[in-house]
């Protein structure tokens, strides 16, 4: 064991081949946005979590005319959609590198990100149109 | 990031070459909380999935919408009502945790006490919170209706 070993090679400081300039920085800034959407995620979900389990009669309370009070609110309608658009893009982006870090096979990789984009799509599309088009006569 | 530290940290040991004594990562409460760190991220997830399914029902008929949500009102879906909790509720302190670690100086330093910290918040959190939910459910089960 001696400590002189060095494990990796390191590249000449001011070699001129090095292509730092044309790197993407997309990895960047999914890490930062982990941690902004996380740290808003905290009170949506757990204000959400919190109000439908906790309060008044909790899940026993729950129904369309329930969802449609709920809805009649702009408030209401800006916390959903932005719980949801943070809560999908946070949770895919973080299904995103558990694919990365364990699929072996670059098809099986590219199968199931492709499965992954799809979800992620449907969950933000579904709920979005969901949002904006909610009807609370729908029923008459 | 914590993956990248898990799978160098793996490596390292595969390849006898943790010459770095106390401070191989693998098998540390770190790497655990890693792990369940991610385990309730994409059971999140999939939740948020079929959730968001389960909501677009308003769209479809106010009775489409009810007698599904009544699945969601069954006493025994207490259980998994609490899972969610306490999965959501560990991912988002540890989360915070994780945040601590990359921006603040002695995020580090304090990595393992805060560790301990946010398990002290979950237990304070779902003690009561499952006795609350526990005796509603039973309540439902043998008086209700
Ligand atoms: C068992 C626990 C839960 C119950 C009973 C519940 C209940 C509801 C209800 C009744 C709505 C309809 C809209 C409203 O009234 O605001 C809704 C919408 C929503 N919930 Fe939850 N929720 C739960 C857990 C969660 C969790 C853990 C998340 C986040 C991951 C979440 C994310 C959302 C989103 C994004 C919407 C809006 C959906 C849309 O725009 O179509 N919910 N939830
Ligand atoms: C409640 C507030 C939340 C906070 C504070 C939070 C925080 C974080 C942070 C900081 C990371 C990055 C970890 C890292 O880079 O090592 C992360 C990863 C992740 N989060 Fe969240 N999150 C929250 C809610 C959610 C929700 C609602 C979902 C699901 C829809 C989710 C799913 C995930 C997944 C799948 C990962 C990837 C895990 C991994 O790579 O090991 N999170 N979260």
């Amino acid at each position: 064991m001696s400590v002189t070993d060095a494990p990796f090679s390191v590249d000449k400081p001011r070699s001129p081949q090095r292509p730092a300039a044309r790197r993407s920085n997309f990895e960047l800034y999914s890490w930062l946005f982990m941690r902004l959407s996380g740290l808003l995620l905290v009170f949506l979900v757990l204000g959400h979590l919190l109000i439908m389990l906790f309060l008044d009669d909790g899940v026993q309370r729950i129904n369309f005319a329930f969802v449609a009070g709920r809805w009649a609110s702009p408030f209401w309608q800006f916390w959903d959609l932005t719980m949801l658009w943070l809560a999908g893009l946070h949770g895919g982006n973080g299904l995103r590198t558990v694919i990365n870090d364990y699929a072996r096979k670059d098809q099986t990789r590219f199968w199931l990100k492709m499965l992954l984009y799809v979800s992620m799509i449907v969950i933000i599309a579904v709920g979005t149109f969901v949002l904006f088009t909610f009807d609370p006569n729908i029923g008459n | 990031m914590a993956s990248t530290t898990a799978h160098s940290a793996g490596a390292a040991d595969r390849a006898g070459n943790a010459r770095l004594g106390g401070t191989l990562y693998r098998g540390d409460p770190g790497m655990w909380s890693w792990v369940a760190h991610r385990i309730t991220g994409v059971l999140v997830f999939f939740f948020l999935f079929v959730h968001v399914l389960d909501t677009a029902l308003v769209r479809v008929s106010p009775n489409a919408y009810d007698v599904v949500i009544e699945t969601y009102k069954h006493p025994v879906m207490v259980l998994f009502e609490l899972g969610l909790v306490g999965a959501v509720l560990y991912h988002a302190l540890n989360g915070i945790r994780v945040m601590l670690v990359d921006f603040w100086s002695k995020g580090t330093k304090y990595q393992k006490p805060m560790l301990w910290t946010i398990l002290a918040i979950w237990l304070v959190v779902m003690i009561p919170g499952s006795y609350y939910l526990l005796v509603k459910g039973f309540a439902d089960l043998f008086g209700g209706s």
